[in-house]
This record gives structure tokens, sequence and C-alpha cells, in this order.
């Protein structure tokens, strides 16, 4: 089984005065909560840990929750170092409150062999927190081989993808499918159908009119995902999951594979559930993204989705670059942003407090619903001898995010300036502290 | 909430001019009075010596000799720089050559370019004013100034003035910067084409846009008529049947009835004749198309005078 980060003998640390939030343990509740040997050790009403600690966190105030995963990032190691590297990207993550990430493969080389999944996880690459690979679905992402879905997975992949691109191939995609579901591998899929997408540089509507850009159409990824649900209720115990879904049409197409008990899960990023196509303004490319910021109509049936269920997890799709990328013609500019600094914040400053979406739910988006995803055991709930990931944060603490002090290497996100409410105020991994705000 | 975007480094010079969308009402007037004022062949050195770049990522007949003639009539001294010849070719970003292009003593540049924003990516880093002279689909200002320039010749003023804009109007940046241009001082407009060329969603340009796929439709009582040429180059895949077209959409003498009497025909070439309108229409007495290119000059005499602060 994949354990990202080696837990070495770390002090036992007790987390005291909190409220836990543990959507997967159904916790909702004052309880103080040992970690001792990597690993959650007690948790029980407050003052009842007997068993002495090495360490106290004063948790007074704050909500202890189990550690947050986003099952997408890129961190751009090997090959695009200049953008961010596995040590400054999980920094910039720990700094958002996340105990593990899971990193998409669309790097240089690819990641497409098991010497390059094995080669993420080694202690050399300094991550700050648990690193989980997600290796090439095809081989160099070109969309026509498969790769060693078993060698991968032996090497510490949880999952398949050629993000970034689609996998359009219907042959492609059901082979991809059937393997991983003979070994209960999940393929993620970037729904986008490429042939209606080509020079296009944001949404397709009033504003890409406006601003005279050619628009990607809705269609372009409902049409993917709903051919995907399709082949996924073919092939029995497949795993699909539709990574940034951004439409409401690709909603509908989840909500029906739902229904048909085939085995779909979705995520929705902070900048899809936060910004409209119209924020592009006058060509801002901190808001050029893949896929594009959408409609309002597309937006409000986001928000509904991360409401009643039907979205499993929130992921950042975390992009960085640099400067040079994006201060270019919008047409020619990176597609996407950074977002693992931002995204409590703003799921609390959006859905919690504007949207009157209970915490239980967003923290459920952040843990038990990312881990289930692709199967993180002993990760996403603090129940007794799962790991100890824990995020404590403050979801009345008003602060405003500077770019310029991002621990990211880039610095591209449309956030700069924001004022948010909602703070991390630390992050432990393996039960050492990884990240405490000052 | 937000701030000066980060890749924004800091707002347009004063005297840019980036597109009509943003601009004041009294601000497109000023221009237009000011154009009736400049003549180029009884010029007053406003500009004499100051250092203007022309910067074409694209080709231009029109626009850049235009400009390059306005901006010399007023005894500005003019550099042109070109993507082929130039270190574009090999590889310099935009802004670098911006940069480049300010060191070396440029007071204004002049940019087209076949990305939409590029100008405003300029003007977002550089301190001197940025003049878009066409940025991809997405605006030509001083073509919609000069065409209100050349309206206003014919007709007394803009209101209730009916202006049917026919042909590839999803392409044009001529089109766009216009419809903002004529809407804002209450000028009726009508878009003419098929759905490829004119897409439902052109309608929420600007309030009251009206969309018609009839060309009869378009031209009844029409005032001001503007012909778009079909711009295979932008066409990026989409299959348009010449033939079906002409039938449907060419501009004929016997279709040119169904407008006012007084109607004029405009067109911000390069035309094609024979293809969006007959070599008649073109050289009609209706048509005002060689006078468009003549009023090209004085106009952006005027928008070059206001750039460098000589708007007097």
């Amino acid at each position: 089984m994949p354990t990202a980060k080696n837990t070495s003998r770390a002090p036992s640390l007790l987390i005291k005065s909190g409220h836990v939030i543990d959507p997967a343990a159904k916790i909702n509740a004052a309880v103080d909560i040992l970690l001792r040997d990597g690993r959650v050790a007690e948790i029980a009403p407050p003052n009842k840990i007997r068993a002495g600690a090495d360490e106290k966190f004063d948790a007074r105030g704050l909500i202890v929750a189990p550690g947050f995963i986003d099952l997408h990032v890129h961190l751009r190691e090997p090959g695009q170092s200049y953008k961010e590297t596995i040590a400054s990207g999980t920094a910039a993550a720990a700094a958002g409150g996340f105990t593990s990430v899971c990193t998409m493969p669309n790097t240089a080389p690819v990641v497409d062999t098991e010497e390059w999944v094995a080669w993420l996880r080694r202690p050399e690459r300094g991550a700050l927190i648990n690193v989980f690979p997600i290796a090439a679905a095809t081989r160099g992402s070109r969309g026509a081989s498969l790769t060693d879905f078993a060698a991968l997975q032996r090497a510490g992949a949880v999952a398949v993808t050629d993000d970034g691109k689609p996998i359009l191939d219907d042959e492609i995609m059901r082979a991809a499918l059937r393997l991983g579901a003979e070994l209960n591998l999940p393929v993620v899929q970037h729904a986008e159908d490429t042939r209606l997408t080509e020079n296009c540089s944001m949404h397709e509507g009033a504003t890409s009119f406006r601003l005279g850009l050619r628009g990607m159409p809705a269609a372009a990824e409902a049409n993917i995902v709903d051919r995907d649900i399709t082949l996924a209720q073919q092939i029995r115990e497949s795993r699909l999951h539709v990574a940034h879904l951004s439409t409401s049409d690709a909603l509908k197409a989840v909500r029906r594979g739902k229904r048909a008990k085939a085995r779909v899960t979705c995520e929705v990023t902070p900048h899809h559930f936060t910004l409209l196509d119209e924020n592009v303004g006058e060509y801002d490319t901190y808001c050029k993204m893949n896929p594009p910021l959408r409609s309002a109509s597309d937006r409000e049936a986001i928000l509904v989705a991360l409401a009643d269920g039907t979205v499993d997890a929130i992921a950042t799709d975390h992009a960085p670059h640099a400067a040079h990328e994006k201060q270019v013609e919008f047409e020619r500019a990176a597609f996407g942003i950074t977002g693992l600094e931002t995204a409590l914040a703003l799921a609390i400053t959006k859905l919690h407090r504007e949207q009157k979406i209970p915490l239980m739910r967003i923290v459920e988006l952040f843990t038990a619903g990312p881990a289930r995803v692709f199967d993180l055991r002993g990760r996403g709930s603090l129940q007794r001898g799962n790991f100890a990931d824990v995020t404590i944060f403050d979801p009345k603490k008003k602060w405003t995010f500077e770019a310029a002090k991002s621990r990211s290497l880039s610095r591209n996100t449309p956030f700069d300036g924001w004022q948010f409410t909602g703070k991390v105020a630390a992050t432990i991994v393996g039960g050492k502290i990884a990240y405490r705000a000052d | 909430m937000q701030r000066l975007p980060f890749f924004m480094m800091n707002k347009p010079a004063r005297g840019s001019l980036l597109g009509i969308e943003h601009m004041a009402s009294e601000e497109i007037s000023g221009l237009l009075k000011l154009a009736r004022r400049m003549n180029p062949l009884k010029a007053r050195p406003l500009l004499r010596n100051r250092r203007i770049v022309l910067l074409f990522y694209e080709a231009s007949t029109r626009t850049r000799s235009s400009f390059e003639i306005a901006a010399k009539s007023l005894g500005a001294i003019t550099t042109l720089v070109q993507s082929s010849g130039s270190s574009i070719e090999k590889g310099e970003s935009l802004l670098d050559t911006g940069y480049t292009l300010r060191a070396v003593g440029a007071e204004a540049i002049v940019i087209r370019h076949p990305s939409a924003g590029a100008p405003h990516l300029m003007a977002g880093h550089l301190d001197i004013p940025v003049i878009n002279a066409g940025d991809g689909m997405h605006e030509h200002p001083s073509q919609a100034l000069l065409d209100a320039f050349t309206i206003l010749k014919h007709k007394r003023s803009f209101k209730d003035l009916h202006v049917a804009i026919i042909g590839d109007i999803y392409h044009s940046r001529v089109t766009r910067s216009n419809c903002h241009l004529l809407s804002r001082f209450g000028a009726k407009i009508t878009l003419c084409g098929p759905p490829e060329f004119v897409p439902e969603i052109a309608s929420t340009l600007v309030p009251g846009l009206r969309i018609t796929r009839h060309i009869e439709e378009a031209l009844r009582g029409a005032d001001v008529i503007m012909l778009l040429r079909l711009q295979k180059e932008r066409l990026a895949g989409q299959k348009i049947r010449l033939q079906d077209y002409i039938a449907h959409y060419q501009m004929t003498t016997a279709r040119l009835k169904l407008a006012k009497r007084d109607a004029i025909v405009m067109h911000p070439g390069p035309i094609i004749r024979g293809l969006e309108l007959t070599a008649e229409v073109a050289d009609g007495p209706q048509s005002v198309i060689v006078d468009e290119v003549h009023n090209g000059v004085p106009t952006r005499m005027a928008i070059l005078a206001r750039a460098l602060g000589k708007a007097k």
C-alpha cells in the first residue's frame, strides 16, 4: 500500500480543547486527541486523556479536522522546477492546511513509469507533507497505448490520468477503465473534447464574444463526461473520477452515473465555485485556466452539487506558472492558477458564510470525500489508529491573502489581496507540525 | 475587494486608445471634433520630432499607411516594426519588444496584433500611450472613429439612425468597435448573417442589438449599411460555402433599393468584389468606401495628437 512519507519518531502531541469535526467518524464535538508514533493514539472527551504527551497544542476556539487531502495538484517535478518543486509546493500545501496531495503526471518527462513514480516519493524531494503520485494513463500521455497500471500501482501510484489532456479515443478509455477495474485503480479524466476547443482560451459566452476570444463550449466537457459514464456503467467495477468538473451539464451526467450505481466520483475547484467567466475582465491571464471559468448558471449548479453531496471533493488544481508564462497575450498565456493556500479560505468564505453550507460538509469535501475517491486508507478521518494527519483552523479569523508571501514558487493567483474569513492555524502530518500560523 | 491585477503593473498611460467599449462618450465626441479640425494638407507640426513606433504583427495597408501619414503630417518621426525582419521572429515576447521600443525612445506605440488584448497587456506595462490599431477579433477603435466621422459627414446625428452590419460579425473587430460606438450615441443596429458568422450570443454585446438571418429584413429602412469581408485567415476550419453566402448575403444594386434612398454603403476594407458586394455597389453613388479610407488620416491625426497631449 502506498505510504508516501516515512514518519520518523515524533514527540507525542496532545491537541486539547478544540472542536473536532470528523465527518467519517460522525464527530462534531469538543474532543481531545492524542497523536503518538505517527498515529491517532486516543480520541476522547475534554480532559479525559490520561496518558502523558511530550507536547500540547491548545486548540481553544479552533476546529480540529482530519488532515486535508487535495486530489489534484501540479508540483511540476520532474522537469519544471522553475515553476514549483515538491518542496515548495508541499510547503504551500501545508500552509493551506493540506496533509496529503496527489500529484499530476503531466511533467517533463511525463510520469508514466514506475521509476518516476518512485522518484517522486523519495525523501530527497523534500516533501513536507504526504505526496501520492498519480501516474499517466497512456505512454507519454499521448493517448495511444496504456501504461503498465499494475507496475505503477505497485510503485505507489494512487490513480492514473492524462490530465491536461483528455483520453479521447473510446477504445483507449474503455481499456483504461477495464484495466483500472481489475486493479481497483481509479481513472481520472480531464473531460474536454479538444475537437471543440482548438485555439480556445476561455468559456464560450458573452464575455468571450465581447473580448473577441474563441470560446470553449460547455458541451466540450459534458460530452466527454457523458461518454465516460456510459463506459463506466458498461464495465463492472470500473472507477471513474471526473477531474475539475465545471459545467452544469457535466454534473447532470455525474448524477446519472451515481443514480445508476456506477463508481463515478468528481471534484470541483475553489475557483470554479467562486469566479465566473466575466472575471476575465480585460484579459486577466490569472483568470485563464482549463477548464475555464464558466457562466453564472454553471456556478449555481456547482454550488447546489457541493451542498447536496453530488460532488465528492474540493480539489485545487494548483497549477503554478512563472510570471513570464502569464505576462503574455491572453491566448498565449499558460492555463492555470495556484490554489493551495486559498482553498480553505474560499470554501469558508464562499460556501460556508455565503451559501450556508455547514462546516461538517465542507470538512467532508476536504477529507473523507477525497480519501474515499482514491482509497487513501487510514486517512480522511481521525479514528484511533489512523495516520496522525490533522488540520486545525479558525473558521472566523479574517485575513488578507498576499500572493507575494506565498510559499509557492509562483504567484499566478487571481486572489491576491482578497479578504477572507477562515484561516489555517496548524497542519500536522504524521504527528509532526508541518505548518503553524504565526 | 480586488486590486489592480498582478499582471497589470500600471494603468494605461493617458492618451492610450485601447478600445471604444470603455471610452467615455465625451472623449469620443472630443476626438471626432478634433478630427474635423485636422487637415493633412494644411497640417500644423503639433508633434514635431515626437517619436511614434508603428508595431505591426499583422498585415495592413490602410491602417498602417494612414497612421504613418497622419503622424508625419503632424511632424512626428515614425518607425515601422513588423514581425518579420525583427527580433519578434526570434521569439522576443510582446512585453520585451515593448520595453525595447520604449528604450530606443518611442513616445507612443501604435500596435496591430493578431491576439485579442495584446495592446492592453502592453499598456499595462509601459508608461507611454498605446494605440490599438486592431487586436485579433476584439476591437479596432480607430476604424470605428473614422467610420463615425464618415457617417457624420452624411447624416446629422447617430440618434435613431438605422445601421445594418452584414457579414462575418464573429471575426470582426471593426463590428465590435462600431457597435460600442454607435449604440452609445443612440443608433439602432441590426446584425445580419448566417449563424456561423452571427452567433446568437452576439446580441449581448450592447443593449438593443438585433439579429436577423435575412438581408432584406436588415436593409429595410437602413440609413447606413456596413459590409464586412469574410475573414478566411480567421475561419479556423469553419466551412462556409461561398456560393451560398453570395446568394443570401451579397450586397447588390437590387438589394440596396430596400434601404432608404439616401443610405450610405460602408466597408472597412479590404473589399472583395463579387463576394460580399458587387462592383456596382462598391463603385456606386451610395458607396462611401473610399471616403472612409480618406477620413482615416484626419481621424488618426486626432488620435495621435491626443495621445501625445497636443489635443488643443
